[in-house]
């Protein structure tokens, strides 16, 4: 079956949300396909029991929940896109049933995912991303009285220690591993910034009593069953410290699988595009964090203009560059803030796990020359998440880049496959 | 599926995990549900035991079989009342 749209937009984040808004509200016949239960994306989602989104992060969070909500915009969740069948059309998975979208314009907002680096014990349960147990806390994890270390590179870091904190934790301390001097340059670099995000969380972090350490970063994770403590490098000196969870992520990587499945061209692992969020696969638009992280502010201006784009509105959506172009100056400066010091790279053992889902150590890839080789020699980044995890890992660590991404982009039943070739058929 | 007994209070429901019945918040995701109950979602080629890593449907560390279909990503999954989960 397919079904056919004059807009499709991937990806329910704040980009997609205000992609699909304005495309609908300029008169578009848009539907939104997103893989989550509701809208919002990571940074707006929503907790449980709590209607509507998480509107802590700003950037209007409920207003534009009720413009989509209020738009003619079809509203897909739960769907996974995994392949183009044809030229124009997208595949998409929800449960064990799939079907074809078709579209005229096509948006991609995939937002970002986090980065994640091995050291020794990083794959103990209850160890896992910064982002991941804000979700998870989201979602009902009961945090109340546990013991939480923060660890790794971002502002996410200092967000998410106020959530768990609001929710009851106990977050021992917050160890990023960027220097005091490159946040502090970032810091004054905020003041002529619309939004002045670490400056206001750091005051965050001193108003909870949390201990931010800098130049801080995690060694060694502990435990057998589970993560039980975490070995930090602070300012230089091991310190053990005792949790119930390790949440680690260093800063957030974009989500280009689907940008680049579609041939769309990457410069420096990001979606190329134009003023209009253009890019270079014609009727394929993109908007947020594949472009470039900047933020939700940036974010949420990227998908107003591939909205109105789309929707044919291009006086519209060129008034809304020299905003664009306001912020873009945030980005560099938030890559230059949170840049990975070389000294992660040495974290990972030669039997330290590097891909998870095959699980391939760090001593069987180093030999090889390139991710493909490692990928034909060990398994590394053949298993479910298809190098989602370890690709950039590897990036960090040996310099490899990744390679061409094939459908189906994500484990797929083979009843979704196998009806789209019985469609195929006269 | 078989008949579970009905919550015992409002806003809980029942599922089944690895065979036990358990009572969990609702709205709680799969992956919630095992974290509750201290239990590792899968164990990997080697033999370790794995949670979740992202909370967000990129990782598969979360996979389990639910309703007799194996590697769901629970993180992406609400519970619902006589879900059957196997963890993997």
């Amino acid at each position: 079956m397919t079904q056919h749209f004059q807009t499709l937009v991937v990806g329910a984040g704040p980009a997609g949300i205000a992609a699909a808004t304005c495309a609908a509200e300029a008169g578009s016949r848009v539907a939104l396909i997103d893989d989550n239960l509701e809208p919002g994306g990571q940074i707006w989602r929503a907790s449980r029991g709590k209607p509507g989104p998480d509107t802590s992060h700003g950037g209007g969070a409920a207003q534009w929940r009720k413009r989509l909500l209020a738009s003619s915009v079809t509203r897909l969740q739960g769907w996974s896109v995994f392949d183009q069948p044809e030229p124009q059309t997208l595949r998409a998975e929800r449960e064990a049933t799939a079907a074809n979208f078709s579209y005229d314009q096509l948006i991609l907002a995939t937002g970002a995912r986090e980065r994640f680096l091995p050291f020794p014990g990083w794959t103990l349960p209850n160890v896992m991303g910064v982002g991941a147990i804000q979700a998870m806390v989201k979602a009902g994890l009961p945090i109340r009285g546990k013991r939480v270390v923060l660890a790794g590179s971002g502002p996410l870091l200092l967000a998410v220690a106020a959530t768990l904190h609001d929710a009851g934790a106990i977050v021992v301390c917050i160890a990023e591993q960027a220097s005091l001097a490159s946040l502090a340059a970032f810091s004054v670099s905020l003041a002529i910034d619309p939004a002045k995000l670490l400056q206001g969380l750091r005051y965050k972090a001193v108003t909870l009593g949390v201990p931010f350490h800098t130049g801080s970063w995690p060694l060694q994770a502990r435990g057998t069953e589970r993560v039980t403590s975490v070995v930090l490098s602070i300012h230089g000196r091991a310190e053990e410290i005792p949790c119930d969870y390790l949440a680690c992520a260093f800063h957030i990587v974009p989500n280009i699988e689907l940008p680049s499945l579609l041939g769309c061209r990457i410069e420096q692992g990001f979606v190329a595009v134009d003023d209009l969020q253009r890019t270079s696969v014609s009727n394929i638009l993109c908007a947020g964090e594949p472009t470039g992280i900047g933020g939700l502010e940036m974010s949420l201006v990227e998908g107003e203009i591939a909205g109105l784009a789309a929707a044919g509105q291009f006086a519209r959506a060129k008034r809304l560059v020299p905003k664009k172009r306001a912020m873009s100056g945030f980005a560099t400066r938030l890559a230059r803030a949170f840049a990975l010091r070389p000294e992660l790279k040495d974290l990972a053992t030669d039997g330290t796990i590097v891909c998870r889902c095959e699980d391939v150590a760090c001593g069987a890839l180093r030999h090889h020359p390139t991710w493909r080789a490692a990928k034909l020699h060990t398994r590394c980044g053949m298993g479910p998440c298809q190098g989602r995890i370890c690709g950039s890992a590897a990036s960090f660590l040996l310099g490899w880049n990744a390679d061409s991404v094939r459908p189906p982009m994500l484990p797929t039943f083979v009843s979704s496959l196998a009806s789209a070739e019985k469609e195929a058929l006269p | 599926m078989p008949k579970l007994p009905q919550p015992e209070q409002s806003g809980t429901i029942q599922i089944m995990l690895d065979g036990k019945p358990i009572a969990v918040e609702q709205g709680s995701t799969v992956a919630v549900a095992i974290a509750i109950a201290s239990l590792p979602c899968r164990t990997s080629v080697t033999g370790q035991p794995r949670g979740p890593l992202c909370a967000m449907g990129i990782c598969f560390e979360c996979r389990a079989a639910i309703n007799g279909i194996a590697h769901r990503r629970t993180c992406q999954v609400l519970c619902e009342p006589g879900m059957d989960i196997l963890t993997q």
